[in-house]
């Protein structure tokens, strides 16, 4: 079995599975709990200045979205950071530290931005023993509104100043957590490695109103009939994350700063996913929520199996490995001519193909009076929606046209690699021609 | 108690009075809200839908369940009862696996079909229990309809015309409206008296009149309903029954009976049924009447057809329902005598093959013991009135329903076409009743006669 031991930033955990800072990491308790069911790390739900602590709403705090079968697909949450005392979240920290000298706990610190606030907490943090910290630059409801969290996190200049305070007061890992909420996000990567960070988390989560109760017309959650913007997380919110994990594994501006991939990971293939496009580890949250510890299990063993299959020693092996395949549309190849092709045997004849095909797309396939549902060449533009909305899985797919065979739908040969910036009709590459 | 199982012959109450409520609950209990919505989740929403087309009343099952899925499930009773009026018995007795949901793509993709039948059930329940009904009439056209026969093809018939604004007279022989709904169906299958309840439903479209007790040919004749209403629609079912015309067949008792005095019985603890029963034929009426046998305490049923299990007019599920129920199935054998001096004693049974697809007995009997056989091996037109052309046992009508006679339709079991199944009549009663009205707001030249306004949903 591969070794699942991951070294994040001089970080050592025993597999590159932690749970974000969140509701489940706000006490000795739960982590004790998830420890014991195998997470190799955890970042501390995040702590606030010393004194009275925040409070939060005393009605409902989350909200979901579901798919078929009442499936949890997106979670909202209004909740704030921890509510408990900070000298009582510093003392369970040290005790479940020395206890588990294996595991990496993060500590997760959210301080207005004010040099004292920053100076002030770090040496407390660094007295628990803790293996680094992370910056909650990202919660999106209740502290940015104090000029906390998210409102931080979409100022790249204070990013790359409480980055740099916390490089002078700390002397181990820092750890930026990005909001997605934000229209790109190298900007705030860029500035937390100007700022000295070790490493980038992303995302928090999303500004979202999740649902609306159509009898009493309130945003869920709702408080006494009113609802206010929660921070979105879940399956839903994994292709967002995905993207802004890989924008800043590419970005050279961002220098290579390591990444941690947060963001809808629920089984090892999410996490896979984000680690091939640059994240050195992922954090997770929902998944957790809504199924328990125990999932880490089956991150373990599959990831474990995946890896083996594919003869990677240790995740360093393939972390990044997918980031080169990511580039911008402008050069895809325009030569990879595909069609769909429907697996007669696996088909049962639902005819959803059809009906997306014919209703909303290029008209491309046939039914006959018996059901038989079949492609037609000369119109399939390759677009890939029937194999999205067909339900069985294979039945569909896509099979490239060799070079040199004739595309039945333009009466063209399907020619050597070539892309929009030296196509005839892209008016940039004619100009460059001329 | 003083009977049970083994007491011999002719017995009632041979089990305690809480198991036999229990046997006779029902078959396929209502989904709840939850269930309805995890089964709901399994429809594909398919392109023309397969299951659409298998249904004889073309329900548009895909838009239902997902009126389902989505919180609304009296939306999709309303999409039921456009095509099916009685949506709700029909959710309880199609054999939806030989229809919709063997038609169902997931009978393809894992072998298990979205429960069609149920989740039918779960919306029409939910949309009856509103004490509204959910049509409205059109204006009165002063066009008067007789129908003949209450039962499935009867009921939707009237209900179209009703919607339509003509009057209607139901006029039915039985004591109760509901045809083989009320006096036809196992127990378990209509439970809670539930047919009536439709039927006093249905009835709340107004316009509607039921007279019980009134038969064709003896109070009422043809020439005289022609000439009272301005057209006719004969749904009068099958009324006669097989004989098995072997020796000692006078021991015999039909089966139609024995399920309509069980469904009419107020207690099942008073009606007798035999230690050993034998059930002649393999369709529907003779599972049902297998199958009630053994649930009111007999020891022994055995279903004897005689022809292969493939042949059988049953389904596979209401073969495996016998099954499991403890009913031994024989095929391939025919009864060639009962036998029995002061009541019935045994049944002679012959092994039979089938060569160039003629039956034939092999000579080879044996004996069962028998206190109780019932003959389940089809049923008759009967009492149909003189005039009107008969094919092969049925009033010959056309796709619209029409039959020989101007003025006069049929359907349901009665007339030719279609499968013997409620569905299918009342697919029948409702296109009879679109054609009547078609006839009776146009003239001879095809002139329309009457401006309509028009009737349907009482939500618009």
């Amino acid at each position: 079995m591969a070794d699942l031991t991951t070294n994040f930033i001089g970080i050592t955990s025993p597999n590159p599975f932690w749970l974000a800072s969140a509701p489940p990491t706000d006490k000795e308790y739960n982590v004790r709990r998830a420890f014991e069911a195998g997470w190799g790390g955890v970042v501390w739900k995040t702590l606030g200045e010393p004194g009275p602590p925040v409070v939060n709403v005393n009605g409902p705090r989350y909200g979901a979205i579901w798919g078929a079968d009442r499936r949890l697909l997106g979670l909202n949450n209004i909740e704030l950071i921890t509510d408990r005392d900070l000298q009582t979240n510093l003392e369970e920290i040290t005790r479940v530290k020395a206890d588990y000298p294996d595991r990496a706990i993060i500590v997760s610190i959210m301080v207005p931005c004010e040099e004292e606030s920053w100076k002030t907490i770090l040496p407390l943090v660094e007295a628990t023993g803790a293996d680094g910290i992370e910056l909650n630059f990202g919660c999106p409801h209740g502290m940015s509104e104090r000029g906390m969290g998210a409102a931080v996190g979409q100022v790249p200049e204070y990013i790359q100043m409480v980055t740099e305070w916390c490089k002078k007061y700390y002397s181990k890992p820092v750890i930026v957590k990005l909001t997605p909420n934000i229209t790109d996000i190298r900007y705030p990567a860029r500035a937390a490695h100007a700022g000295g960070a070790d490493a980038v988390s992303l995302i928090n989560t999303v500004s979202s109103i999740i649902s609306v109760d159509l009898d009493t017309l309130s945003p869920e959650p709702s408080i006494d009939g009113k609802g206010s913007h929660g921070g979105y997380c879940g399956p839903a919110v994994k292709p967002i994350a995905l993207n802004m994990v890989s924008q800043i594994a590419r970005d050279a501006d961002c220098g290579g700063t390591p990444i941690s991939g947060i963001g809808g990971v629920t089984t090892w293939r999410d996490a896979a996913e984000f680690m091939v496009l640059g994240a050195g580890n992922v954090q997770v949250c929902t998944a957790a929520m809504t199924y328990g510890f125990k999932v880490v299990q089956e991150m373990i063993s599959g990831l474990s199996q995946w890896m083996d299959e594919k003869g990677y020693a240790s995740t360093a092996d393939f972390v990044g490995s997918a980031v080169p395949n990511v580039t911008e549309w402008q050069f895809l190849n325009l030569n990879y001519v595909t069609k769909a092709q429907i697996d007669q045997e696996a088909c049962i004849k639902c005819g959803r193909c059809y009906a997306a095909c014919e209703d909303t797309s290029h008209q491309a396939i046939s039914m006959s009076a018996d059901r038989v549902f079949e492609v037609i060449d000369e119109e399939c533009v390759a677009c890939n929606l029937c194999v999205n909305v067909c339900p069985v899985e294979d039945c569909i797919t896509m099979v490239e046209l060799d070079q040199g065979a004739t595309d039945p739908r333009t009466g063209r040969k399907v020619g050597e690699y070539a892309n929009w910036t030296t196509h005839p009709n892209n008016p940039g590459a004619l100009k460059a021609a001329e | 108690m003083s009977n049970s199982p083994t007491t011999p012959g002719l017995a009632a109450g041979r089990l305690a009075p809480a198991v036999l409520a229990e046997n006779f609950t029902d078959l396929h209990p209502a989904l709840d809200r939850h269930e309805a919505q995890v089964a709901a989740d399994r429809c594909y929403f398919c392109h023309d839908a397969p299951c659409m087309t298998a249904c004889p009343t073309s329900i548009d099952i895909p838009l239902f369940i997902r009126q389902i899925a989505t919180g609304t499930a009296e939306a999709a009773a309303r999409t039921i009862f456009d095509q099916n009026i009685l949506g709700g018995i029909c959710a309880r007795v199609c054999p939806t696996e030989t229809l919709c949901e063997e038609a169902c793509v997931r009978m393809e993709a894992e072998g298990a079909p979205v429960e069609i039948g149920r989740l039918q059930r779960h919306a029409t329940d939910r949309l009856m229990a509103r004490n509204d009904h959910p049509y409205q009439r059109a204006a009165e056209t002063g066009k008067r309809v007789a129908v003949v026969g209450a039962g499935p093809a009867g009921l939707a018939c009237a209900h179209r015309l009703a919607m339509k604004g003509h009057q209607v007279v139901i006029y039915d022989s039985h004591p109760k409206p509901g045809g083989l709904n009320e006096y036809g169906i196992a127990a378990y299958k209509s439970t809670e008296d539930f047919a009536q309840a439709e039927v006093n439903w249905l009835l709340g479209i107004g316009g509607i009149t039921v007279e019980t007790g009134r038969a064709l040919g003896s109070d009422l004749t043809l020439a005289g309903l022609q000439q009272e209403y301005d057209a006719l629609f004969l749904a009068i079912g099958l009324a006669g029954v097989n004989a098995l015309s072997v020796p000692g067949d006078d021991l015999a008792t039909d089966a139609v009976s024995f399920i309509s005095d069980l469904r009419q019985a107020s207690d099942l603890d008073n009606l007798p049924v035999g230690r050993h029963v034998v059930v002649i034929g393999g369709g529907m009426t003779a599972v049902d009447a297998a199958v009630q046998s053994r649930l009111l305490g007999a020891e022994n049923v055995t279903l004897a057809y005689r022809r292969g299990p493939e042949q059988m007019a049953a389904s596979q599920f209401e073969r495996d329902l016998a099954a499991s129920n403890g009913v031994r199935i024989l095929t391939n054998v025919r009864p060639v005598a009962l036998h029995g001096d002061a009541g019935l004693r045994e049944v002679e049974l012959e092994h039979t093959s089938t060569a160039d697809g003629t039956l034939r007995g092999t000579g080879e009997t044996f004996r069962l013991p028998v206190d109780q056989l019932f003959s389940a091996i089809g049923q008759t037109l009967q009492g149909a009135p003189e005039g009107l052309e008969i094919d092969g046992g049925k009033i010959r009508v056309d796709a619209t329903g029409r039959s020989t006679l101007p003025g006069i339709w049929a359907g349901g079991d009665c007339a030719s076409g279609g499968e013997d199944l409620t569905v299918t009549a009342v697919a029948e009663g409702r296109d009879a009743a679109e054609d009547i009205h078609r006839a009776l707001i146009h003239d001879s030249e095809g002139n329309l006669l009457l401006l309509q306004t028009t009737g349907g949903r009482s939500d618009g």
